[in-house]
């Protein structure tokens, strides 16, 4: 079976410190995969160069069979590489329906002109966009919210709308940065109940960055550990959290 | 439902256009208008567009532009060059200002596009002060130009008017600081409203729609709007493109209304004056600015006895109105006192 994601031997490094070496990962079409370590160990810089914002000094990634190394992040979008991020960073004073169709843009196209002279296709389109995106929308229970504008909506359900936008690109790998971050346990509980939907009925491959161990070892299949930069570990959720340098590096006696 | 809202919402801004467009024709036709406030419809039509097209880089775009003038000055001088030129070609009045107020609208937008490839680039207070400059720069290279027509065609210079080495038959068109004279007076109200409506139409279907929710999106985060593929250079552009165009547009119909065109006149202050437009009117908000132009272009004049504090009086109104609109104390003050009201009368209104 073909790897959805493959990274070989990715580096970067910011002045003299080596934020990420020979960064090597395997995710299969339709895997839960978790990126953990301690604070500092560069899991943000991974998704920051697998989605483009850094371009690595050496290295490659191949989403799909396609090289997308060192493309600028709207080409890995396009690719079929959508994130959230660990400070949430929605369109804030847009409504949260407006949120969602702005990952539409790519998808449902009409052109500037159409669109100011509301010619036929603005008004198919946008009606598609708009049915598109109440779907999304019910997916993660925020329809009756569709109104609001992004900021005015509580924490979690914030989340919960990042990962709606990121989806609404129709992506072949979604990126979670800390999904859990923030939120009480019924929230996270809830969290794994969504993210295993998403994974089920959107066909979808997941990378994402945890510390809230409860979550990972609830829904990731498969685990990378980081820790300075480097992978510390790789294999099987159980296997790799017995492991005891994992054990002395990150989640402690 | 949220596009039938939006519908609504625009809907207003149109009719409180053309309601005020009726009744200043009422006005009109029954002798109550000074001569004062009829040469005031023109300059008010004016800086409306002015304004609204600014509130689409400043307010929707979310980026401090000080140079509106300049693209101003450029469709102000471009479509007079094009009217004195081709006043003889073109006899009919409305077909040659229609084809000026195109020109001046398409120059003003390559020089949008000329300048915001660079200036884009950069983001808050830097942007602002390079657009401030390239407003300066368009306006004092206007300023030394010399321009004339004879026989063998177009001379050009930058020392003089004699320099420009024209047979006797020639004439000079643009006249270095003295500018373009003898620009024929085809504005009006009728078509500075028209002018507006057409503005408004273009700005408030932009913002809803794709293009406009992408362009909101870049500004609320940059970031984010890159992540799901939204492709920050060519939206930032278009906005500042649109936006120049449009401006070039109000100085068409700006200089069609003069005897005499100066690109003096289109200096810093003028550029303040636009960004005042949009802070009273409130940022993003497109009906805002168009009151605020009408109200704040309308009261200096009528009176006249403080025009030497013209200036001050909007440093002090908008100094007044950003603490208004921004001090937590004010927004406290103002929720507990007018906010009741607004929401009394809001639900009143449906």
């Amino acid at each position: 079976m073909a790897a959805m994601l493959e990274v070989k031997n990715l580096g970067i490094s910011f002045g003299g410190l080596r934020a990420v070496n020979a960064f090597n990962l395997n995710i299969e079409k339709g895997e839960l995969y978790g990126l953990i370590g301690p604070n500092g160990a560069g899991k943000t810089t991974v998704f920051n160069l697998l989605t483009g914002v850094y371009k690595p000094d050496e290295g490659f990634v191949i989403l799909d069979g396609e090289n997308i190394t060192g493309k600028p992040t709207i080409e890995i979008n396009k690719h079929g590489i959508a994130r959230t991020f660990q400070n949430i960073r929605l369109f804030k004073d847009m409504s949260v329906l407006d949120n969602v169709k702005v990952g539409l843009h790519n998808h449902h196209k009409y052109s500037t002109m159409a669109g100011i002279f509301r010619l036929p296709s603005y008004r198919k389109t946008e009606k598609e966009m708009n049915e598109r995106a109440m779907e999304l929308l019910k997916v993660f229970d925020l329809d009756g919210e569709a109104e609001y504008l992004a900021s005015n909506l509580p924490y979690g359900k914030q989340r919960k709308l990042e990962i709606a936008r990121a989806l609404a690109t129709d992506p072949k790998l979604l990126l979670l940065d800390e999904p859990a971050a923030g939120m009480n346990p019924n929230e996270t509980a809830e969290l794994m109940n969504t993210i295993h939907f998403v994974r089920d009925n959107f066909d979808m491959t997941i990378l994402l960055i945890e510390h809230d161990m409860k979550l990972v070892s609830g829904i990731c299949e498969k685990l990378t550990v980081l820790n300075f930069g480097e992978v510390l570990c790789q294999g099987k959720t159980a296997e790799v959290l017995k492991d005891p340098q994992v054990i002395t590096a990150y989640l402690g006696e | 439902m949220k596009m039938t809202k939006n519908f609504k919402n625009n809907l207003i801004t149109y009719a409180i256009v053309i309601a005020a467009f009726i009744i200043v024709q009422i006005l009109q036709s029954t002798g109550n208008l000074s001569s004062l406030f009829k040469g005031l419809l023109v300059p008010i039509c004016v800086y409306v567009i002015l304004a609204v097209s600014l509130n689409l880089v400043v307010g929707i775009s979310g980026e401090l532009s000080l140079g509106h003038a300049g693209f101003m000055c450029v469709g102000a001088f471009a479509s007079a060059f094009f009217s004195k030129c081709t006043q003889q070609a073109i006899p009919a009045d409305g077909l040659r200002f229609f084809l000026a107020i195109l020109i001046g609208a398409a120059a003003a937008a390559v020089f949008g596009i000329v300048i915001g490839i660079p200036v884009l680039r950069l983001k808050g207070d830097y942007l602002a002060i390079v657009t401030l400059a390239f407003g300066e720069i368009i306006k004092n290279v206007i300023n030394i130009f010399y321009i004339g027509k004879d026989s063998n065609g177009f001379h050009f210079s930058t020392k003089d008017q004699f320099s420009l080495g024209m047979e006797v038959d020639g004439t000079v068109i643009l006249n270095g600081p003295q500018g373009i004279t003898g620009v024929p007076k085809n504005s009006s109200f009728l078509v500075g409203v028209i002018l507006i409506l057409v503005t408004l139409f273009i700005v408030l279907n932009l913002i809803d729609s794709r293009d406009g929710r992408a362009i909101k999106a870049i500004r609320d985060n940059r970031i984010a709007a890159g992540s799901v593929g939204i492709n920050i250079t060519k939206y930032k552009l278009m906005a500042f493109t649109v936006s120049a165009a449009l401006a070039g547009m109000a100085g068409a119909l700006y200089s069609h209304n003069l005897a005499t065109l100066q690109a003096s006149k289109f200096n810093f202050n003028t550029s303040i004056l636009a960004l005042v437009f949009v802070v009273l009117g409130g940022i993003g908000n497109i009906r805002g600015s168009v009151i605020a132009a009408v109200v704040l272009t309308a009261l200096p004049e009528l009176l006249r006895g403080l025009a030497d504090y013209r200036m001050l009086i909007y440093a002090i109104v908008l100094i007044a109105m950003m603490l208004f609109n921004w001090a937590p104390k004010a927004l406290e003050w103002r929720e507990r006192y007018l906010g009741r009201f607004f929401r009394k009368s809001a639900k009143e209104g449906k």
